[in-house]
């Protein structure tokens, strides 16, 4: 027991004197939370808008002000002709134009109705779908208060409610991600290049020759990285609540055995990685290509599986951070408790299994 | 039997159909300096990982410190201490950093971690660079630091595997004193080399062709052995007949 905290104090020496491992450990989840939660948000607020009111009626001036006063859209400077249009889309300051045609007031009461264009920058298609919705609902409302008796008496009208994340808070989605994301470079990744390095000096040729037994090799490896996961965990927990209101529904004990478990799943594949590679740069690659890009792409937080092709539907069933991401949402923000997620723990569990196993073998075999 | 520090008799090992060390016998006395010579590729470091508790031998008989190669891996590996050619201290860590870990790992107590430091650092001079990283000190001082933390927690035997690679002539001539105070002081040195000028500080020497063990004795006898005045020959006129190539 003495020997194995000599041990873990000695990683603890390398963490922090080394600028790099600290720069990656607490510089990268809050550069992430900062740049996904703000940089990169998929909400839409403030959008740039210029209108051409060729009518320059009652009905265009009414449509006009209730667009500028949503929050979603910013009215800028009108233009004259479509070639304005054009070169502000390019320019990029606006991301959607509304022409109104000249005589829009008369038609509105003509048979036929009146016509009104929305152009949207289709070159984020997300983006456009959004915006073009938002358009045609504030339109449609001034239409039904024109003439409320228009209609049918006979009328759906549903009423949407986007559940546990009702003001379209983006950041929502991609915290769990994160999160995910960083257990996977701390846990993963530096643990290989860590247990590596000792290979590439000589030293573990050292530690394999003294008493100290080679599986406390590994637990020592791994207790430090166990615990900078879950200080970093609680970084972006706190920064997640408090920078970016993220409320926390599910009981935070659970969060954090499941977290507690997902770092084990990491930091089992991190070993396995470290017993298969020699250098430090194979390992960080192996653990870059191997486990993160996987967890950026493959976990939904992304981009949706369900709309995959089926090869990587499949795929994403072998990737950890996928179930750890599925129980994170639904325990943090659905406030779900246990026994909606414990079909995804068993896996994690399964999978942490099979992967120490494998690591702790493999390890046992290279000293033969 | 008692009496010696390594005993070897017909040790083998084989891989596949490659006898790496092919049915060797030898024994190094109690504070024997023994040098264990040979070709790259002709056995040295699998025979030294044998005894060092790293792997088991195919077949053959051997004890380290009148321990079982077989049975008592572990006990062997608390007996010994080991340098290798590679730099094995951390960088990152302080001189006082490092000792006190390699003194952990082996379960020397605390205070006697304390109080051995001291005196370590108080003979090798280095009062002043104790609290230092490691990674500044020039490399003689570290391979003086390297052997002396293999041997801070009072081993019987110091395994040390090509202990002078890069080093200078200087600072090889002051590290071979290290090992005959280490020696006097009753720790047998099993020591590997490529510098025929070190073979000569040894009490005795083995050469090793091809997986065996084709001359031993004191320097001097070989060379008398073999007819000439430099070990450089008697080892030129041994690694001549080897029919392995080298790595």
């Amino acid at each position: 027991m003495k020997r194995l905290g000599a041990f873990i104090r000695k990683e603890f020496y390398h963490v922090f004197r080394d600028r790099r491992t600290l720069l990656i450990l607490f510089g990268l989840p809050i550069v992430q939370i900062v740049l996904f939660g703000f940089a990169l948000s998929s909400e839409v607020k403030n959008i740039g808008v210029t209108i051409q009111d060729n009518a320059k009626d009652v009905h265009s001036q009414e449509i006009i002000n209730r667009i500028r006063t949503s929050s979603y859209f910013s009215v800028k400077a009108s233009v004259v002709n479509y070639k304005d249009i054009e070169e502000r889309f390019k320019d990029g300051s606006v991301k959607c134009a509304i022409i109104f045609p000249v005589n829009f007031g008369s038609d509105l009461y003509s048979k036929e109705g009146a016509q009104l264009q929305i152009i949207a920058d289709a070159s984020d298609p997300n983006t456009a779908t959004i915006v073009t919705n938002y358009l045609t609902a504030i339109i449609n409302n001034y239409q039904q208060e024109l003439n409320p008796n228009a209609r049918l008496s006979y009328q759906i009208v549903p009423q949407l409610r986007q559940l546990y994340n009702e003001e379209q808070n983006g950041s929502l989605n991609f915290i769990p991600g994160v999160i995910a994301l960083i257990f996977m470079i701390v846990s993963t990744a530096l643990t290989s290049v860590s247990v590596v390095r000792e290979k590439e000096l000589g030293t573990m040729e050292i530690l394999l020759v003294s008493p100290f037994n080679p599986l406390m090799v590994l637990v020592a490896k791994a207790i430090p990285y166990l615990v900078l996961s879950l200080i970093n965990f609680i970084i972006i927990l706190l920064l997640s609540a408090f920078l970016l209101h993220v409320e926390i529904r599910g009981s935070l004990l659970l969060i954090f055995g499941e977290s507690i478990l997902f770092i084990i799943t990491c930091l089992s594949l991190g070993l396995l990685i470290s017993n298969v590679t020699n250098s430090q740069q194979t390992a960080m690659l192996v653990s870059m290509m191997g486990m993160m890009l996987p967890t950026l792409l493959l976990t939904g937080f992304m981009f949706p599986i369900e709309n995959m092709p089926w090869i990587f539907r499949v795929i994403s069933h072998i990737i950890p951070s996928r179930y750890y991401y599925d129980i994170i949402k639904a325990v943090m923000l659905k406030g779900l408790g246990f026994s909606y997620v414990w079909k995804e723990t068993l896996i994690l569990a399964g999978m942490s299994v099979v992967l120490l196993t494998i690591a702790l073998k493999n390890f046992k075999i290279r000293l033969s | 039997m008692e009496n010696k520090a390594i005993v070897c008799k017909d040790l083998t090992k084989q891989f596949g159909d490659f006898k790496a060390v092919n049915k060797i016998s030898f024994d190094v006395d109690q504070g024997e300096i023994f040098g264990f010579l040979g070709a790259n590729g002709a056995g040295k470091t699998t025979a030294m990982r044998i005894l060092c508790g790293l792997s088991y031998p195919t077949s053959g008989e051997a004890t380290v410190a009148g321990l079982n190669v077989y049975k008592q891996q572990e006990q062997i590996k608390k007996n010994i201490g080991y340098m290798s050619q590679k730099f094995s201290l951390y960088d990152s860590l302080t001189i006082l950093e490092n000792i006190e870990f390699y003194g952990g790992v082996y379960g020397v107590s605390r205070p006697d971690i304390k109080e051995r430091s001291k005196n370590l650092i108080a003979t090798l001079g280095l009062e002043k660079e104790a609290k230092k990283l490691v990674g500044a000190l020039p490399l003689g001082w570290k391979q003086k630091l390297a052997f002396s933390v293999a041997i801070f927690h009072r081993p019987k035997i110091v395994f040390l595997d090509e202990p002078t690679g890069g080093v200078d002539p200087l600072t090889r001539r002051q590290f071979w004193d290290m090992i005959y105070e280490a020696a006097a002081s009753g720790i047998t040195v099993f020591v590997t080399t490529h510098y025929m000028d070190e073979a000569e500080y040894c009490n005795r020497i083995s050469v090793m062709v091809d997986g065996r063990v084709e001359a031993m004795d004191s320097p001097v006898k070989l060379k008398e052995q073999f007819n000439t005045h430099s070990m450089d020959d008697v080892f030129y006129q041994l690694a001549r007949r080897a029919e392995r190539s080298g790595d």
